[in-house]
């Protein structure tokens, strides 16, 4: 493209064309905000129309048929660095839209909201979708009275904030006062003597009242796990993997991130230790402990944790 | 009046990626002269060109091209605002109905000395289209869609075609030598990639027609045109199915293109190589674009005209007994030329 042009082929204010009834009609229409199709005498429904049917060349009818506006995407192609003279500034998508009721596509800009250039087309972008057109405010009778067409409404995004001032209780109180001073505890069932963590004050498999607390080591075996694929703020990024850890001497698992391995490297069995924040930022809070990361350390057989799942 | 007429001479400039400083008629003096030499021939009884003003913004600049072909005392001398296949086309008509026995065909173009892509969006429909700003690359995009989605080709075999293009186009000697395709590449607009979009170059082509024992007595072994046909697509392209080219099918069974050994595609962009091998029923056993075609040396307003004179140069040179070239022009494949030669005696 050259940067400084040394010559120029311009008509200035622009190139005046008839438009004749056809075309004039159309654009007339447009300028009201109606999107008009001329039926042919075998009964389709051009948009744009045109003087004569494209499939015999024989003049069209003078039926006029408002469509859609709404209409179906055809085919497209995606724009991920727009040009000079392109409709919009940043990435966008050029389709043929057929519009309810029509025979024939029209070809127009859609805009698929806001998109980094260079970016890769959107998922939603698709032959078959729904879309409808964004007009003007100010019309003059010009195919870009029509700014642009934007995809039908698939979604929307519904606020969802409650808030709660929740009481730990006095089991998981005492958990937290050790978590705030580094110090995973749990306790012991006095009947089948298996530790409980995080503190429950209860065995929930026998019912009767702890008596013992019991303080845990900070390692452990991860028994199963799910990879995440939605943000969590808890989780460094996407995916993330939560997992049930069995801490060592523990008889129960808890919940838990686990970081500092790709997703797909985490395994049932794997040896795993508490990652800490920094004390300066401990409170009485499970946050203490950010994630768990792997210890090289060689994997427990899963006949040691199957009844830990 | 029914006459054989055939393609007697061919030459063409190397393609060139960049403006190298040479004007329109420099470029095209030294193809002009190597057909002349070739044939012998000074005078011709036709000459015509194709070619378009909007590359250099100067209405009747081909009429200095002139002077590369010397044209005093005056010529019979005509031109077309399109690629130089459809001035072979037209010269192939005089041929036919008048009493002369040769005639001088050329197109040249220098793009480099604009933007393409916004010249060509000047060639759409001016109501509906031109307004909007689509470019050509745009448009071949949305076409490249609808292929892929109808017939299940993926965007691999794109890059097929870009991959045994430029692997034929290092072997060519006035084509651009260019590298594998990277898979890597970005979207230049999806789903096509940069490699998926012929490179626009500078350069020239020139052909010489003749007909009987004039053809015979110029060359060796004559490209004897047996069908040429040329017909265009719906004018909307949402009035049409943009998956296929109709116009490309009805050309080929009219020019006869059943039974071509060598097929020269002027596909601009991959999909139309997929494209138009399923319009002219080109299956496997078909070599097309032994060239390189278009996508090595994409010089606008000659690169049709190339393609029939690479067909007709298998003949000449016996590599084949029956060839296609084949030329497109306006958006989306809209508009498509195909010219079948033949040799004799056949191998």
């Amino acid at each position: 493209m050259p940067s400084s042009p040394n010559h120029v082929l311009e008509f200035p204010g622009g190139y005046t064309r008839s438009v004749g009834p056809v075309i004039g009609r159309f654009l007339s229409e447009l300028r009201d905000g109606r999107l008009m199709g001329v039926r042919t005498a075998s009964g389709r429904v051009l948009v744009p129309p045109t003087e004569y049917d494209p499939d015999t060349g024989a003049a069209v009818t003078d039926e006029w048929v408002e469509v859609g506006p709404a209409g179906t995407v055809q085919s497209w192609s995606w724009v991920p660095r727009p040009r000079h003279g392109h409709p919009l500034d940043r990435p966008f998508a050029w389709a043929l839209i057929k519009p309810d009721g029509a025979d024939t596509a029209l070809l127009h800009a859609l805009d698929m909201g806001v998109h980094e250039l260079g970016a890769k087309p959107p998922k939603t972008l698709t032959t078959g979708m729904r879309v409808r057109p964004r007009w003007r405010a100010e019309r003059r009778g010009h195919i870009g009275d029509i700014e642009c067409f934007l995809p039908e409404v698939a979604v929307i995004t519904a606020p969802t904030r409650l808030e709660y001032r929740l009481r730990p209780g006095r089991a998981q109180d005492r958990f937290l006062e050790g978590i705030s001073q580094g110090r995973i505890l749990g306790d012991r069932c006095p009947v089948c003597e298996q530790v409980i963590v995080p503190m429950r004050g209860l065995c929930p498999r026998d019912g009767v009242p702890t008596v013992e607390e019991v303080e845990l080591p900070h390692t452990g075996t991860v028994t199963t796990f799910a990879v995440n694929n939605i943000p969590d703020p808890r989780a460094p990024e996407v995916p993330f993997v939560s997992a049930y850890v069995l801490l060592d001497g523990a008889g129960m698992t808890m919940l838990a991130l686990v970081a500092g391995v790709p997703a797909d490297r985490v395994r049932m069995g794997m040896r795993v230790r508490a990652a800490w924040r920094p004390r300066r930022e401990w409170g009485r809070t499970m946050d203490n402990i950010k994630w768990f990361e792997p210890l090289d350390e060689p994997d427990v057989p899963f006949e040691r944790i199957k009844d830990y799942l | 009046m029914s006459r054989d007429i055939a393609v007697v001479a061919f030459a063409q400039t190397p393609h060139k990626e960049r403006e190298d400083g040479l004007s329109e008629v420099e470029m095209l003096a030294p193809v002009i002269a190597e057909v002349k030499e070739r044939t012998g021939v000074d005078r011709f009884g036709f000459t015509c060109s194709g070619s378009c003003d909007y590359l250099v913004g100067t209405p009747f600049s081909f009429v200095s091209a002139l002077d590369a072909v010397g044209a005093w005392p005056p010529i019979c001398e005509s031109h077309v605002e399109t690629d130089a296949a459809w001035a072979l086309q037209e010269a192939y008509v005089r041929l036919l109905h008048e009493e002369i026995d040769t005639a001088l065909v050329y197109g040249f173009g220098k793009p480099s000395q604009s933007d393409f892509r916004e010249v060509a969006t000047q060639q759409l429909d001016p109501y509906y289209l031109a307004p909007l700003g689509p470019d050509q690359v745009s448009l071949a995009a949305l076409q490249a869609r609808a292929h892929l989605e109808r017939t299940g080709a993926t965007e691999e075999d794109l890059r097929a075609v870009a991959a045994r293009s430029r692997a034929a186009g290092r072997n060519n000697p006035y084509a651009l030598h260019l590298d594998d395709p990277d898979p890597g590449e970005d979207y230049e607009v999806a789903p096509l990639r940069p490699y998926d979009v012929a490179p626009l170059t500078d350069g020239a082509a020139a052909i010489v027609l003749a007909a009987g024992d004039k053809a015979r007595e110029l060359c060796e072994r004559p490209a004897w045109i047996t069908g040429i046909d040329h017909r265009v697509d719906a004018h909307g392209l949402g009035a049409r199915d943009l998956s296929r080219s109709d116009s490309a099918r009805l050309a080929g069974e009219r020019a006869g293109a059943r039974g071509v050994e060598i097929a020269e595609l002027h596909a601009q962009f991959t999909h139309e190589e997929l494209i138009l091998r399923e319009a002219l029923g080109l299956g496997e056993e078909v070599t097309v674009n032994p060239s390189g075609g278009a996508m090595t040396a994409n010089t606008v307003m000659a690169a049709g005209l190339v393609r029939i004179g690479e067909a007709a140069a298998r003949i000449h040179d016996g590599t084949a007994d029956k060839v296609l070239g084949h030329a497109s022009a306006g958006p989306c494949l809209q508009q498509n030329l195909v010219c079948v030669m033949e040799g004799e005696p056949r191998g």
